[in-house]
């Protein structure tokens, strides 16, 4: 299975637009599991649900990434209310807290993957838009538009999570909070109430991720299982916490996958990220940019 | 037996680019009282997590009854008869006490073919010792401050050992309970056991120690009688930061 | 606990004896094909306790055991024609082995890293198996059933009896385990790995043993599953729902004690397959994720936990309640 030196860099170029896409749906997890140690495991069934939600907005002629924005205040508010409600039956009881939360969140999953198979069915929706279905020509290379789109939001939502995070009150708070609880504490700000705000942005971030996730291709209800090992694998990977290791994880994956797509098909495509993740955690469970 | 029970040789661990003991020796002699002191981030804690295998040394030497032990893992060590107790409790809290006391006693001394019903007799008489009869059906989860420390003793004892590694059992105990637990400590060592005490409180070292080591940094910075280490230069300095 | 054990033997004889007479019964040929779903059920809760339940890692990954055992059973039929017995042992030979080799991967992850991990086997199973042609590849393999067996009227009876005997041994080493003392070192893993070491407990090796009798009675329970369906392809196969299921009937029922499961898992099968029958659609299938949250939220000690509350209650009105023992 050579490969020639022409597909090599197809292969790549795609792969760096892929990657920074599964770095742009990872970065939510990146903080309500990265940085809040909250065993989200329903994360990427939250922005399959994101991408419904985007297809039914889309039905009423809204542009997808306009209705991916619309969602995010809706989607804040859900996910305040799911931290909330895992504190109060999990985090503050203490003892146990690992494996109920963990079943807790499966659990969550599931009733969503399923949820959207009751209202919507097992075949895949898709959004229109004029960048859909068009390809950009540089020499002779095609790059989808679909894929460009969602590479310019990735980078955009990337950045500005990160600027956040890093040059906001709250944002420094939230990341104090990860690293030193009892000493955010004595300074007198509320844990909970930064954690809870935390995974609200991380879940409203999710909802634009879900927006992106149908503009590059059509969903499926059970979508969301292959993204377990793709957005765990770059969090993993990045070295929990760490945004800009989100991103250099992110396109160590997509270009793995694009060309382990080109070499040996699609059918072997989605053991790649697992498979990554898998040798991550067997290896380097701190990841490659870990504290 | 005329070698000492723990010989420590040149023990090194590094994490990362940090030195958290670099390069200490210690002899144990049989059934001796020691005392392990120095400030908060010296080394001690990772000196015993060495000893009990919970951590591996990076170099130097660590033997026990003349054996090299420093490759094997935490559970051989406590079967070769090396018991310690935790800084901060870890009872096995869906277990009752007396089922705590069971886990050593089944894993370490009645190893093989073995009846529930005689660990019981014998786990209850260690509760007994540690006056924590009244409690053998309570869940471990459900015990006070103290009665966790005694626990965490008292499963250390089931274990039968020839050397106890006492990790601050008496931090934030009231005195009255602090003399309690030297009285347990006591008894233990009566019965032929080493004990290696770690602990902040001067007073209840210097009392019960026969001879103690001041870590600092990583590094043995005295040696000596109790009498002696209090009156040392160098362990006011490392204490008082003079 | 001598009588302990000779009731528990009695019962698990005529469970068997029960499902060989009802076999040869006249009951609904229906009856036989669910009975066999909620027998599989029973076998992967039990089977993830162990592990799950036990020891207290939660193993996401049961799907890919119960998957490989289904088609070693496949590679078995193509390439020997031996019987059920024979593929039922491969099955559970090769699972145990992929059990082994989780643990190893695995020894140094805890909690959800671990669970992660788990989803990373299932996946990669499947790609495998949906990579080779031999197996019937992505498009999936028709099997033609051997000729009946006496005094089975039909294959389905006798698939039942087989999944009731396979129930009745995954129980009974479930019970071992936790009666004996590798139970209570699993225990102590569970509460506290460390302390559990310092106390002379082989944690490791523990969990390997685990992991292995867990993932092989999974991969027993997959084995006939080939002959039960004349049919199989990955996508199925290696549905996260069984995952799903095996987690949710151990923990609805209780995890602490081996009847736990079993309970748990008789009720979420038996109520999943009257749902098939009375509400088209994926309705039995969100009952599973539903009962699961109800249950971790609301009664996190399951079914078991919520009688022995009420037994307490029931015994001393007002007295505070007393630990089990």
């Amino acid at each position: 299975m050579a490969l020639s030196f022409e597909l090599l860099q197809e292969a790549v170029l795609f792969g760096v637009l892929l990657g920074c896409f599964y770095a742009a749906v990872s970065i939510g997890l990146s903080v309500s599991f990265g940085l809040l140690d909250v065993p989200h495991v329903a994360h990427p069934a939250i922005m399959v649900l994101g991408a419904y939600c985007t297809h039914l907005l889309g039905r009423y002629g809204w542009d997808p990434i306009a209705a991916g924005v619309a969602l995010m205040p809706l989607f804040f508010i859900l996910g305040v209310g799911i931290y909330r409600f895992y504190y109060e039956t999990f985090e503050k009881r203490g003892s146990d807290a690992g494996v109920r939360g963990l079943a807790f969140f499966f659990g969550v999953a599931f009733i969503i993957e399923v949820g959207l198979i009751l209202a919507f069915g097992v075949d895949q929706r898709m959004v229109e838009a004029d960048y859909i279905g068009r390809s950009l020509a540089i020499g002779s290379f095609r790059l989808p538009w679909r894929m460009l789109v969602a590479f310019g939001v990735a980078l955009t939502l990337t950045a500005a999570l990160t600027l956040y995070l890093s040059h906001t009150f709250t944002g420094r708070a939230i990341k104090a909070v990860a690293q030193d609880e009892p000493a955010l504490r004595l300074m007198g700000a509320n844990p909970v109430r930064i954690k809870q705000w935390a995974f609200g942005i991380a879940t409203a971030v999710t909802a634009l991720a879900g927006a992106m996730l149908i503009i590059v291709g059509p969903v499926e209800p059970s979508l969301d299982r292959v993204y377990i090992g793709r957005t765990f694998c770059v969090v993993v990977l990045a070295g929990l916490g760490s945004m800009t290791g989100t991103l250099a994880a992110g396109l160590i994956l997509g270009i793995s996958e694009s060309i382990v797509l080109m070499t040996f098909g699609a059918s072997w495509a989605p053991a790649v990220a697992f498979g990554l993740l898998l040798v991550v955690l067997g290896i380097r469970p701190q990841g490659l940019f870990g504290r | 037996m005329s070698g000492p029970l723990l010989r420590v040789e040149g023990v090194t661990k590094y994490f990362g680019g940090f030195t958290a003991l670099a390069g200490v020796s210690l002899d144990i002699a049989q059934g001796e009282r020691f005392g392990l002191i120095g400030p908060n981030g010296s080394g001690k804690t990772t000196l015993i997590n060495c000893i009990s295998g919970s951590l591996r040394n990076d170099g130097g030497s660590i033997a026990f009854d003349g054996k090299e032990i420093s490759g094997l893992p935490a559970y051989r060590r406590t079967r070769l008869g090396i018991a310690r107790s935790f800084q901060i409790p870890r009872p096995f809290g869906s277990m009752s006490v007396l089922e705590n006391l069971q886990v050593p006693l089944e894993y370490v001394v009645h190893r093989g073919a073995l009846h529930t019903a005689d660990t019981r007799g014998e786990a209850m008489q260690i509760l007994e010792t540690m006056g924590l009869a009244d409690k053998a059906a309570t869940p471990a989860n459900g015990l006070t401050q103290v009665q966790l420390r005694k626990l965490e003793l008292a499963r250390a004892m089931a274990s039968r050992p020839r050397l106890l590694i006492s990790d601050e059992a008496m931090a934030g105990l009231s005195s009255s309970e602090v003399e309690e637990v030297i009285a347990i400590l006591g008894r233990l060592n009566d019965t032929g056991i080493a004990i290696i005490m770690i602990e902040h409180i001067m007073r209840a070292v210097m009392r019960f120690s026969q001879r103690v080591i001041c870590l600092d940094a990583g590094n043995i910075i005295c040696e000596g009688p109790p009498e002696a280490i209090v009156k040392d230069s160098m362990v006011q300095k490392a204490y008082l930061g003079a | 606990m001598i009588p302990r054990n000779a009731r528990f033997w009695t019962g698990a004889a005529a469970v068997i004896v029960l499902a060989v007479i009802v076999s040869l019964s006249r009951a609904n040929e229906y009856f036989f094909f669910a009975g066999f779903v909620v027998l599989q059920s029973v076998v992967l809760a039990t089977a993830w306790n162990i592990l799950g339940g036990y020891a207290g890692y939660v193993n996401f990954g049961t799907a890919a055991f119960f998957g490989i055992g289904a088609y070693m059973a496949v590679v078995v039929i193509n390439a020997t024609g031996a019987p059920l017995a024979v593929q039922i042992l491969a099955g559970a030979a090769v699972s145990g082995l992929l059990g082994l080799g989780t643990g190893l991967l695995t020894m140094r992850l805890r909690g959800i890293f671990f669970s992660i991990a788990t989803v990373a086997i299932i996946f990669i199973a499947e790609t495998l198996i949906t990579n080779w042609r031999y197996v019937g590849g992505a498009t999936g393999i028709q099997l033609l059933r051997p000729p009946l067996m006496e005094p089975f009227g039909s294959y389905t009876r006798m698939l039942f009896v087989v999944m009731a005997v396979l129930a009745v041994i995954a129980v009974s080493i479930a019970r071992y385990i936790e009666t004996s003392w590798i139970g209570r070192g699993l225990q102590a893993i569970r509460d506290t790995e460390e302390a559990a070491e310092c106390s002379g407990v082989p944690t490791l090796k523990l969990k390997l043993f685990a992991c292995t009798v867990s993932g092989a009675l999974m991969g027993a329970a997959g084995a006939p599953l080939p002959m039960y369906l004349s049919f199989l392809e990955p996508a199925s196969s290696f549905s996260l729902n069984y995952s799903v299921a095996a987690l949710a009937g151990a923990i609805i029922g209780g995890t602490s004690h081996w009847l736990g499961p079993v309970i748990g898992a008789i009720l979420l099968a038996s109520v999943q397959q009257i749902v098939t029958v009375t509400i088209p659609g994926e309705i039995n299938v969100l009952v599973v994720g539903v009962l699961l949250v109800v249950f971790v939220v609301a009664a996190p000690d399951g079914v078991l936990g919520l009688l022995r509350k009420l037994r307490g209650k029931l015994r001393r009105p007002r007295a505070p309640a007393e630990s089990p023992s």
